[in-house]
C-alpha cells in the first residue's frame, strides 16, 4: 500500500515541519465544514420531528396525571385497623398497608442477595408509612391467626430476627373483632360468601371498611350493604387497586376527549395457565379440624363435611365462591365502569364450562359473557380461560381509533374514521402506526415513544422499574381509603361503585347458571 | 507517522473517518436531545457471557446515571474528533472500547435472542464487531495529521 516519496504531500515530511502554512490551514480544517452540513442535517432532522409532534398533539393532546392523593397525616392520631383473614390475599393488603411477615421479608432480602436486579425489598421498604395501628385479627385457621398476629405487631418492617413491636389481640370471630372499641376500620379478606355479612356488621358499628371484591356472593345483601354503609355513613371502598392505575385516568380523559369516536365495542380477558392462577392452592401441612373452625368458615354456605380442599381452594366451589364472575370478570369490569362510568348493563348473556381442571369444582374455568348498555349503545365482551396463557389486552374499540390498555396505552387510528379523514389522507397520520403511546413512569410523556423505547416498555423493561420504584396499586388503594377516612370523604370504588360492580358480576352468574339472557330493570332497580 | 498514502487512498480513509464520526456524533447528539433516553434497556436486554456484569450495572442507579453520561458524551466527542481529525487516535482507541462493551453486551450468539429489534442477520460478526475493525484499520492508517486539527498538533510538537 506504500507509495513513493515523491508523491505530492500527503504526509507530514521533514523538509516541511515547523511552519504552519496556509496549505496546512486548509488541510488542517478540511473536515469542518462537514460540522455545518451535520447542523443542517440534525436542524432539519429536528424540524420535521417538532412539526410532527405538534400536528400530532393537536390530534391527541391527554393532559390528566393521576390524582395526587394529600400525603397522609404523620403526626396525626394513628387510623386503628383489624383484619378479617389473613390467607394470600390478606398477607398482601397487610404488606401493602405496611406490616409485611418477617418471613416474607427474608425472603425478599434473600432473592435481593442471590439476584441483585431483583429490587422488591428496596422497593418496599421505601413504600410509605400509612400512620395506622392494627389492634386485632382474626382468622379461623388458627394457624394463620398467629401470622396476622406477627405480621401485625412487625412495625419496623423486619426480617424473623428483627424486633417486634406489641402483637395485636387475636380474635375467634369477626363479630368479637368488630366489637372491640380500640378498632375504627376493617380490612375484610375472606371467602367471597363472607364479604357482606361482615361489612354489613362493621358498618352497622360505625367501623370503616376496606373490602376485598367482589362486594357479594348473593344480590339481596348487595342492597342491605348500599344500605347500611349509606345510613351510617362509613367509608367503603372495594379492593379493585386497578383504580390506581394511572394508565386508566389517561384511558378516561381520552374517551371523553372523543379521541376514539363513537365506542361500540369493548373486549376484555383473563387468561392464565397455572394450577396457582386457577385456584389450585397449597393445602397448608397443619390444617386439620381441630385449627380450622369449619362451622364459622361454612357461614351462610350449605353445609358440607370438612373439606381442607373446600377450605383453601375455595374459589372453586360456588358454594364460597362468585367463580371467573366475581373474582376476575369484576377487575375487568371495574376499570372500564372508572375509564367510561359504564354503570349495571341492561342484559347479559353467559356461557362457558369446565373444560380443563376436572378436579371437582363446580365452577368453569373457561367462561364468556356478553354484556349489553343500550344506554352507551356498545357491547363489552369478557373472555376468560384459567388454561392458556395467550395474553389478550383490554380493547376500547370507536369508529375513529381504537385503544389497547395494559401497563400502557396505545391508541391507533382507524384507517376508515370519519374524524381523522382528512389527516389520513395528508399523510399525518398513518393507521398503523399509534397516534398516541403512554408508558406510565416516564418523565415528560408527550406520547411518542421511539420504537426501541416502546419495545422495551412492552416487556416492563423500562419506566415500570426504573430506578428501582415500582408502586404497588394495592398500597395506593389502602392509602386513598385511610386519606378518606380522614377527610371525611367517599373513595374512588365506592359503595355505590360496588353496587354496580356487584349486580353486573351477579347478572353473568345467573346468565350462566339460567342459561339465558338477564335483563335490568333500572326503575325497580332489579335484576329480571 | 511516515505512511504516505496516494490521493484516492487518503481521500476513502479521510471519507471513512468522517463519517464514521457523524455516526458516532448523531448517536451522542440523539441521546443528548432525548431527556428520557437511558442505557437501562440496553443494559437489561445484555445476553451472553458478560451479561451479569452489564445487568448488575443497571441494577444500580448511580451507575446507570454515569454510563448514560459516558455514552452520551464519549459518542459525541469521539464522533466531532472523528469528524475533525482532533486527537483522532484517542478518538479511535476510546471509540472501539466503547464498540467492544457493546459487543460484549450484545454478543450475536447462536443461542440469543434480543428484545431490541435488528434491522438485519447477524451471526458471531455483527455491525459493532465490523466497526471495531474498521477503527483499528484507522488507527493503523492514521489521517487525522494529513486532513484535520491533528496536523497542526504535529507541527506544533515538532518545534
Amino acid at each position: 500500500m506504500k507509495n513513493d516519496n515523491s508523491k505530492k504531500d500527503h504526509t507530514s515530511s521533514k523538509t516541511e515541519t515547523q511552519k504552519i502554512g496556509r496549505r496546512d490551514i486548509i488541510k488542517g480544517l478540511a473536515a469542518v465544514p462537514v460540522l455545518g452540513a451535520f447542523s443542517y442535517a440534525w436542524s432539519r432532522k429536528n424540524n420535521i420531528d417538532q412539526t410532527f409532534r405538534k400536528q400530532m398533539r393537536e390530534v391527541v393532546n391527554l393532559t390528566s396525571q393521576p390524582v395526587e392523593l394529600a400525603p397522609s397525616v404523620k403526626d396525626g392520631k394513628p387510623i386503628r385497623i383489624g383484619i378479617i383473614g389473613f390467607g394470600i390475599r390478606g398477607k398482601q393488603l397487610m404488606r401493602a398497608a405496611g406490616f409485611p411477615e418477617p418471613s416474607w421479608i427474608d425472603e425478599q432480602i434473600k432473592a435481593h442477595a442471590e439476584n441483585k436486579q431483583n429490587t422488591n425489598y428496596q422497593s418496599y421498604m421505601e413504600q410509605e408509612q400509612l400512620n395506622i395501628e392494627v389492634n386485632g385479627v382474626c382468622d379461623i385457621f388458627s394457624v394463620y391467626s398467629k401470622e396476622a398476629a406477627i405480621a401485625a405487631s412487625n412495625v419496623n418492617r423486619e426480617g424473623t430476627v428483627g424486633k417486634m413491636g406489641k402483637e395485636p389481640r387475636q380474635y375467634k370471630t369477626y363479630l368479637e373483632l368488630l366489637d372491640a372499641p380500640d378498632i375504627d376500620a376493617v380490612i375484610i379478606a375472606t371467602p367471597d360468601h363472607w364479604h357482606s355479612p361482615m361489612a354489613i356488621e362493621a358498618a352497622k358499628r360505625g367501623k370503616h371498611v376496606y373490602c376485598e371484591k367482589p362486594v357479594s356472593w348473593t344480590v339481596p345483601e348487595t342492597y342491605e350493604l348500599v344500605k347500611v354503609v349509606k345510613e351510617k355513613g362509613v367509608v367503603f371502598q372495594l379492593g379493585h387497586q386497578g383504580r390506581q392505575t394511572e394508565s386508566y385516568t389517561k384511558a378516561r380523559e381520552a374517551i371523553e376527549k372523543g379521541i376514539l369516536g363513537k365506542v361500540n365495542l369493548i373486549e376484555v380477558c383473563t387468561n392464565r395457565n397455572d394450577p396457582n392462577g386457577a385456584w389450585v392452592y397449597d393445602i397448608h401441612p397443619d390444617a386439620s379440624p381441630s385449627t380450622i373452625d369449619w362451622t364459622q368458615f361454612l357461614g351462610q354456605a350449605p353445609y358440607h363435611e370438612f373439606s381442607l380442599e373446600r377450605f383453601f381452594r375455595w374459589r372453586c366451589w360456588w358454594d364460597y365462591s362468585t367463580g371467573l364472575n366475581g373474582d376476575l370478570l369484576t377487575h375487568e369490569y371495574d376499570a372500564l365502569n372508572q375509564i367510561m362510568g359504564l354503570g349495571i348493563p341492561g342484559s347479559v348473556a353467559s356461557s362457558g364450562g369446565i373444560y380443563f381442571f376436572k378436579d371437582g369444582r363446580t365452577v368453569p374455568d373457561v367462561l364468556q359473557v356478553v354484556m349489553e348498555f343500550p344506554k352507551h349503545e356498545l357491547s363489552f365482551l369478557y373472555s376468560a380461560t384459567l388454561a392458556s396463557g395467550r395474553s389478550r389486552g383490554k380493547v376500547i374499540m370507536g369508529h375513529d381509533a381504537s385503544m389497547e390498555i395494559s401497563d400502557r396505552l396505545v391508541i391507533k387510528a382507524e384507517a376508515e374514521s370519519t374524524q381523522y379523514k382528512k389527516k389520513i389522507e395528508e399523510g399525518l397520520i398513518d393507521p398503523n402506526t399509534p397516534i398516541y403511546s403512554f408508558t406510565p413512569g416516564k418523565k415528560g410523556a408527550d406520547g411518542f415513544a421511539t420504537a426501541t423505547e416502546q419495545y422495551f416498555a412492552s416487556r416492563g423493561l423500562l419506566y415500570t422499574y426504573r430506578n428501582g420504584k415500582r408502586v404497588d396499586t394495592t398500597h395506593l388503594h389502602i392509602k386513598e381509603w385511610l386519606n378518606c377516612i380522614r377527610a371525611g370523604v367517599q373513595p374512588s370504588c365506592n359503595i355505590d361503585q360496588a353496587f354496580q360492580e356487584g349486580i353486573s358480576a351477579h347478572m353473568s352468574t345467573k346468565a350462566l347458571l339460567e342459561n339465558r339472557r338477564v335483563f335490568w330493570d333500572a326503575d325497580k332497580q332489579e335484576i329480571v | 507517522m511516515n505512511k504516505s498514502y496516494t490521493n484516492i487512498q487518503t481521500f476513502l480513509l479521510v471519507t471513512l473517518r468522517i463519517l464514521l464520526g457523524w455516526y458516532f456524533l448523531y448517536e451522542g447528539i440523539v441521546k443528548i436531545a432525548n431527556p428520557d433516553w437511558s442505557s437501562f434497556g440496553y443494559l437489561m436486554d445484555s445476553q451472553g457471557a458478560f451479561a451479569g456484569i452489564f445487568h448488575a450495572m443497571a441494577a444500580k442507579t448511580n451507575v446507570v446515571a454515569v454510563v448514560d453520561m459516558l455514552n452520551k458524551w464519549g459518542l459525541t466527542l469521539i464522533g466531532l474528533g472523528l469528524i475533525l481529525g482532533f486527537l483522532t487516535q484517542y478518538a479511535l482507541f476510546f471509540g472501539m472500547l466503547l464498540l467492544i462493551m457493546y459487543y460484549c453486551s450484545h454478543p450475536p450468539l447462536a443461542s440469543v435472542a434480543y428484545l431490541m429489534p435488528q434491522e438485519g442477520s447477524y451471526l458471531w460478526v455483527n455491525k459493532t464487531l465490523l466497526e471495531i475493525l474498521t477503527m483499528a484499520v484507522l488507527m493503523v492508517f492514521p489521517t487525522g495529521h494529513i486532513a484535520g486539527f491533528d496536523r497542526f498538533i504535529t507541527k506544533w510538537t515538532k518545534k
